[in-house]
């Protein structure tokens, strides 16, 4: 057999029967891309089309992980010491999470989507004491908006660059995350919410820089699919000042914006009937009556009239 | 298939298309009913026969040509493609012809149609689009009615984007059945014509108020509108 022969062969049998890598991939996009607080049942259905218990197994270990940071879950730890959230700001190793708050590293089991056990962090997973010191009213800070804006909030602040940094004189950064999710698979209906803040902390300028992204997703599936997806980056800056009235003055910025953002979603709702909607499918014909199917020879003669004499639109 | 489908409902609609081939390559078995179930953002080809444009879908596929419902030939060319019979050719031009006012009065920009048992319609716009695949079964006359059965998909996709909101984009897709048994003194096009005037009416006003109400009631569960929030908050210092 020559070798183009093989080859072709070879191409035969793929198009026939998918490798287990190809297989896994597929899995692992559908995995990746489940809508908030899906993947569950997502998984489910992967995994009885898949029908190989290995090759399910392979995907779930590399999906859940991307999926859960994505996400940006938040699983109850053992110790009823609240929630650690998932994220690569906390991530110390696959499934180790630092919980800045409680200064304790939970370990997770993506797949499971649980804390199976908590351990007090060391002293090199910590930020110094200069960090929290900025750190610590921050997140009492936001502790005390998220609580007021969102019912279900879940929040963190971590330290994101320079977390060994022992005094002034050199820059740092720290992250604020705020995740809030509703799940209501009985309603058909899921959602999130997710920000993420980063001040950076300029010694020399003696400025904050601030960046936020939010996203903000709902899926609605009951007879249908339909899918909210929004998306917004902002920024904004303020004097570097003591720890307590930078805590105060970023917590404010962030409530600013993410109040602004929240207006010109309901904004773009109310626009959707009148403007967005309307100019891709009105309700009525132009006419403004119904079609008049009865009488369409009628109208196509006088289309066709129209045409000839060039008085048309 | 089942499982098929409860991914399908879960995936964004804007990667139907992946999720589709995907399903595809998993199940080559099932290929037809994925085909025939999973309904696609609709693809337009240009006739040159007739200088139109058309849309491709699963009612006038055959092989991986498409037939014209302008020229009644298959792009590419297909030698034994199927074709309908004179009688309902007959049916289809008339169709095409009145759906095309239909269409022009209705949906903004460009609208086509096609397809011997369907009809498909699309506009576009550049914030996005609504594709509308109605299918209709007629039933063998008896004593002067027929039963029309009608399945329609609508597929939605709306997107705005500005510097001060950032990306809003919105998506999905419908299906609803609807079943008459109506005279045929009118003839069929004309009760066709109505019940996809109907439906069409019901799925827009279902997706405006139902769906994207659900998923707005949604973003107000997550988080509470602003003036609530104000009310507790001091306002930012500047």
């Amino acid at each position: 057999m020559s070798e183009e022969d093989q080859l072709e062969e070879e191409e035969e049998a793929e198009e026939e029967e998918l490798s287990d890598e190809q297989k896994k991939e597929i899995a692992k996009w559908f995995l990746t891309h489940a809508p908030a607080g899906e993947i569950q049942y997502v998984a489910k259905d992967v995994r009885s089309l898949l029908f190989d218990e290995i090759v399910y197994g392979m995907a779930a270990e590399e999906a859940f992980p991307l999926y859960n940071k994505a996400h940006m879950v938040s699983l109850p730890m053992p110790n009823s010491s609240g929630d650690v959230l998932i994220t690569t700001f906390g991530e110390l190793s696959e499934n180790e999470y630092l919980d800045p708050r409680t200064a304790q590293v939970a370990t997770v089991d993506h797949v499971k989507q649980v804390c199976t056990n908590v351990r007090p962090a060391t002293d090199e997973e910590l930020p110094s004491s200069y960090i929290e010191d900025f750190r610590c009213p921050l997140d009492a800070e936001i502790i005390k908006y998220v609580g007021e804006a969102y019912p279900k909030g879940v929040c963190a602040v971590y330290c994101s660059k320079g977390k060994d940094v022992e005094g002034p004189g050199s820059d740092f950064e720290l992250a604020v995350v705020i995740s809030a999710a509703r799940h209501s698979p009985q309603n058909f209906c899921n959602g999130s919410w997710r920000s993420i803040w980063k001040i950076k902390f300029n010694d020399e300028m003696r400025t904050m820089e601030l960046t936020g992204s939010m996203q903000v997703g709902a899926h609605y599936f009951e007879e249908g699919n339909v899918q909210l997806d929004a998306n917004h980056e902002c920024k904004d800056s303020t004097a570097f000042q003591a720890p307590d009235d930078c805590a105060i003055s970023i917590a404010s910025i962030i409530s600013h914006h993410e109040n602004e953002y929240l207006a010109s979603l309901e904004g773009s709702y109310s626009n959707l009937p009148d403007t967005t909607f309307k100019d891709l499918r009105r309700k009525l014909p132009v006419t403004r009556t119904l079609f008049p199917w009865h009488n369409t020879l009628q109208l196509s003669l006088n289309r066709d009239i129209t045409k000839e004499l060039g008085t048309g639109k | 298939m089942e499982a098929a489908m409860g991914l399908i409902r879960r995936i964004h609609p804007r990667h139907s298309e992946t999720a589709l081939s995907a399903l595809l390559n998993l199940l080559p078995r099932h290929s037809s009913d994925l085909l025939s179930q999973v309904d696609q953002p609709l693809q337009i080809l240009h006739d040159c026969d007739s200088g139109k444009e058309f849309i491709l879908c699963e009612y006038n596929r055959d092989a991986d040509s498409y037939r014209s419902p302008w020229s009644n030939k298959y792009h590419p060319f297909l030698e034994d493609g199927n074709l309908p019979s004179p009688e309902l050719r007959k049916l289809e031009i008339e169709a095409n012809e009145v759906f095309t006012i239909y269409c022009d009065q209705v949906v903004n920009l460009s609208c086509l149609d096609g397809s011997k048992s369907g009809q498909g319609r699309r506009g576009y716009l550049q914030e996005g689009s609504w594709d509308a695949i109605h299918v209709i079964e007629v039933g063998p006359e008896e004593d002067g009615t027929s039963r029309y059965c009608l399945t329609s998909t609508v597929m939605l996709s709306l997107m705005t984007d500005a510097e001060s909101s950032g990306t809003f984009s919105l998506s999905g897709s419908i299906r609803r059945q609807m079943n008459m048994d109506l005279s045929v003194a009118d003839g069929h096009l004309c009760n066709m014509g109505r019940m996809i005037e109907e439906m069409e009416s019901k799925l827009r006003n279902s997706l405006n108020q139902v769906y994207f109400g659900k998923t707005r009631e949604m973003v107000c569960t997550l988080r509470p509108p602003a003036e609530l929030v104000q009310l507790k908050l001091p306002d930012r210092d500047s």
